[in-house]
């Protein structure tokens, strides 16, 4: 494309121009207190171009909810303490330090001095302040807002002095320093007028000039083009040095290119259009590999820390209004008749079927993936048709024919119902209705559309049994509350239950709760082992497999250390570089 | 070709895939649901009649297949040992067939494959053959429904005419406007979730069948309407004699030409209507294998550009649909114009 290069040549010299001044400039100042990395140090220059599969809906740190949104605003802008996606340990950021009082109900955060948004204007604890106010206004309807009221109490933030901010917790908080990651600070000398007449959710959408949007993230936005791309250019005051000393980030520019469809995204790939890829399918990441000559990295990365589950429909039913399913509940509420369909499913053939070898199978919800919180000494899940056949036999179920019966004759069948647009899901469903024939359960599986899928699980509860994935988006256990706690809502089996279902869940409960006040991180491992024990044998749920995170680059990408976490490529976007001889962007 | 000869060989092409598709359970090797969890996406078995000794074998013999380890997701044969091929073997029950003699077969662990395996590692071939039970089968009752429908609701408009004609040939231009895709998701919602496969079947069969009477109908209509004002017709009718007697001595017969070639243009419509609708997933449903729900795993880019085998059903009705439009030229020419 010839005609594209002279305007892209003119915008590098401007920005190399940016990049030598601001450097300079803070030298002459005060000593701006900057992160040093640890990594290894590039070459500035260049652009790296990855694909989205929607347009992100906003540019708003406060009110962005869709992956894509949180993807590109994470890049935009920076959080006072931040979880390293490698080692899933929080670490400074904006904050330089921070201390707990030993109650674990104050935390003290100091900031960073001498640090400047993307537009120049100098960053200090009012910013932090006002940012906080903006996540805990209802008016700004923020998903953070939950994470940040403990106990029923907002917390408290007050400005020590121009660089500490003071945060106050009504109850203990397990590992509360994680809340921070991804809680955008916010430039207040931007958004206060937005944030004083309450129409700050609505700030920052895609239409909204540039200029008026500015950060402590890694890039600044440059241009929108709807429907096809973002373009962020090098934040020029960006608050992190390599372990040379040389300004981070690298890059000159990153480019979102809007690219809807998975197999879209690999095509764009194989074709040398987009630089990295993430969430590749296992087909899609052998089909890669074996091309080996087009000069791109492929990672397995192992086990993520998404689980897919089969479940049955749990819920306190209205027997009038469902009688199908109310009497199919008679089965379902047995924990040995979910024993004995998790014991006849093959997940070994889930992994080489549906995933190419490419998952692991799992006997609980948390996934090898998630190393610091597995509990290892639970056994592995193996298939066993005898063992499947001898609980429906204990629990009053006969084999007639090789149709499975219960107690009172009739013939066990159920439907499943799964996302049709998943086709590893719609698969996984088809081996367990072949894995259930053989112990004479007569299983049908029924792909739906995603949104038909998810108002029979969390609002009508018309299904029998469903096969879905919760994506797990920290590695800590809090993160899982909504889907453990009896009442969460994200119980996708029992939704809105009064009560625990048995003396086991209200363990899970209580267990679940005692962890979110236990300050001592090995005795909160063993309440959560514990959980990890209890759904493993009593199998509210019956976990499947988690599928391992595949993600692909260019080669010459130098400090690309994927991660199982979130995003999974460009979370260290701020080190990437361009290695000499790889083919760097004009 | 010469019509007549053409006529013979059209009918003959087809009436030998129908007889095939019939005899699914004896020709199929393997049941169509019956999953060999080893091998997904093997290639087609190579049928060998030459050892590794340069010996030929009258028996073709093939190779157990069995995981390279250079490359995930590929096979190589165990050449170590041979597995003749056997003819008119028994076989067991197994899911979607029962017990009964198979054309051939091989002893395990050898498996015979002749168009591979789809991701379940189940037997192309076999779903092939039980899957054109389905896909074929629905085409011919469609058929039949709608130009049963269709010549009786275009005879009743075409001979009472006024009145009638316009109510019947309103409801048709109603019926021709409906778009019946989304009609058809509608309908598939308003069902219970589980829906057994031959209940599925008989719905979509009925669907497509009564959706589509209207233009058999009006195809109908007009060649009534112009008969009946016939002057042998009008003088039978002078004579005495009643309607019924009228249609069926004087009208009717000369429908049937019409009927016969429009059913010839009608069968390949509806055999791709099914496989349409399995194919967006409202046909019958897994494990059942129909045309459409087969070619449905071509939808994911990775079956497509890998997996050359899994075209079959694709392939497959090319020449069924050329042996139709065959058949309906060849009739065209021998009964007359299809359509007035």
């Amino acid at each position: 494309m010839p005609n594209l290069e002279a305007p892209l040549r003119a915008v590098l010299s401007v920005a190399t121009l940016l990049l030598a001044m601001p450097a300079s400039a803070q030298k002459a100042a005060a000593p701006a207190e900057l992160l040093r990395t640890d990594h290894e140090a590039g070459r500035p220059g260049g652009r790296l171009v990855s694909a989205v599969r929607s347009e992100p809906k906003t540019l708003n740190p406060v009110t962005a909810v869709d992956v894509v949104s949180r993807e590109v605003v994470g890049r935009l802008q920076a959080d006072l303490i931040h979880i390293d996606r490698q080692t899933q340990r929080a670490g400074p950021a904006l904050a330089k330090s921070w201390t707990v009082s030993p109650d674990g109900l104050h935390y003290t955060l100091l900031l960073r001095r001498g640090l400047r948004f993307s537009d120049g204007h100098p960053f200090d604890a009012d910013d932090v302040v006002f940012t906080f106010r903006c996540y805990l206004d209802e008016r700004n309807a923020s998903p953070q807002r939950d994470l940040l009221v403990i106990g029923g109490q907002p917390i408290g933030v007050r400005k020590l002095d121009a660089f500490r901010v003071a945060f106050d917790l009504a109850q203990p908080y397990a590992a509360a320093e994680r809340l921070f990651d991804s809680l955008a600070i916010l430039p207040r000398h931007l958004l206060e007028k937005a944030q004083d007449e309450g129409r700050l959710g609505g700030a920052w959408g895609l239409s909204t000039a540039p200029s008026e949007i500015a950060g402590l993230g890694a890039f600044r936005l440059k241009s929108y083009v709807p429907g096809e791309r973002i373009v962020l250019e090098r934040n020029p005051y960006y608050w992190k040095v390599d372990s040379a000393g040389r300004p981070l980030p690298y890059l000159d520019e990153l480019v979102f290119l809007l690219v809807p469809s998975d197999d879209a995204q690999v095509v764009r790939f194989k074709a040398g259009e987009t630089d990295v890829i993430s969430r590749l399918s296992a087909p899609n990441f052998d089909i890669l590999s074996a091309e080996t000559s087009g000069g791109r990295r492929l990672e397995d990365l192992g086990a993520g820390l998404d689980y897919t589950f089969l479940f049955f429909n749990l819920n306190d039913l209205d027997a009038a209004k469902l009688p199908a399913v109310a009497r199919k509940q008679a089965w379902f509420k047995q924990t040995a008749f979910r024993q004995a369909v998790s014991a006849a499913i093959d997940r070994a053939g889930m992994v080489k079927l549906v995933y190419q070898g490419r998952a692991t199978p799992l006997a609980a919800h948390v996934t090898p993936g998630n190393r610091l919180w597995l509990n290892t000494a639970l056994p592995r899940p193996q298939r066993s048709l005898a063992r499947a056949r001898e609980l429906l036999g204990r629990a009053g179920f006969a084999l007639e024919n090789g149709q499975l019966r219960d107690a009172t004759g009739a013939p066990v069948t159920f439907t499943i119902v799964t996302n049709a647009a998943n086709a590893a899901r719609v698969q996984m469903a088809t081996i367990i209705q072949d894995d259930l024939r053989e112990v004479g359960i007569q299983a049908q599986v029924v792909p739906l559309e995603n949104r038909a899928l998810l108002d029979r699980v969390l609002k009508s509860h018309d299904y029998d049994a469903a096969v879905m994935a919760v994506a797990g988006g920290d590695a800590d256990p809090n993160g899982e509350m909504n889907v453990w706690v009896s009442s969460g809502p994200t119980h996708l089996w029992r939704i809105g239950a009064a009560a625990p279902m048995g003396p086991w869940e209200k363990e899970i409960d209580d267990l679940m709760q005692r962890q979110l006040v236990t300050l001592d991180g090995a005795a909160r491992k063993r309440l959560y082992d514990r959980v990890q024990q209890l759904v493993a044998e009593n199998l509210p749920m019956i976990p499947l497999v988690s599928p391992n995170v595949l993600v692909g680059a260019k080669a010459g990408l130098g400090n690309y250390r994927p991660a199982i976490l979130d995003p999974q490529v460009l979370w260290n976007v701020d080190e990437l570089f361009w290695r000499p001889g790889a083919t760097p962007r004009p | 070709m010469r019509a007549p000869g053409k006529l013979a060989l059209a009918a003959s092409v087809l009436a030998s895939v129908h007889a095939v598709a019939l005899g699914a359970a004896f020709l199929a090797p393997y049941g169509p649901a019956e999953q060999a969890r080893a091998l997904p996406y093997a290639p087609p078995t190579r049928v060998h009649f030459v050892d590794d000794a340069g010996r030929l074998h009258l028996r073709p013999f093939v190779h157990a297949l069995v995981d390279d380890e250079s490359a995930a997701g590929r096979y190589r044969e165990d050449r170590s040992q041979a597995f003749p091929i056997h003819f008119f073997v028994r076989s067991p029950a197994v899911l979607g067939a029962g017990e009964g003699w198979r054309l051939f077969g091989v002893d395990e662990p050898a498996r015979v494959f002749l168009l591979g395996t789809d991701g379940f590692g189940r037997d192309q071939l076999s779903r092939l053959l039980h899957g054109a039970r389905i896909s074929l089968f629905a085409g011919l009752l469609a058929t039949v429904i709608s130009l049963g429908l269709g010549w009786v609701l275009g005879t009743v408009a075409g001979f009472y005419g006024r009145g009638t004609d316009t109510v019947v040939m309103r409801a048709a231009d109603v019926f021709l406007a409906l778009p019946w895709l989304y009609l058809l998701f509608a309908v598939r919602a308003a069902l219970p979730l589980h829906l057994p496969a031959n209940q599925a079947f008989l719905m979509l069969v009925l669907v497509i069948g009564l959706v589509d009477w209207a233009r058999p109908a009006r195809l109908v209509r007009g060649l009534v309407l112009s008969a009946r004002e016939r002057n042998y017709v009008r003088a039978a009718r002078g004579f005495g004699a009643g309607d019924l007697y009228l249609v069926r001595r004087h009208i009717a017969p000369q429908t049937f030409g019409l009927l016969l070639t429009q059913g010839a243009l009608l069968v390949p419509q509806y055999i791709l209507a099914e496989v349409t609708l399995s194919f967006l997933g409202l046909g019958v449903g897994e494990p059942v294998p129909s045309w459409g729900n087969m070619l449905a795993a071509l939808q994911r880019y990775h079956v497509l550009s890998s997996y050359w085998w899994m075209w079959a059903p694709g392939l497959a009705l090319i020449p069924v649909f050329l042996a139709y439009s065959a058949l309906s030229e060849a009739l065209q020419s021998r009964v007359g114009p299809a359509s007035p």
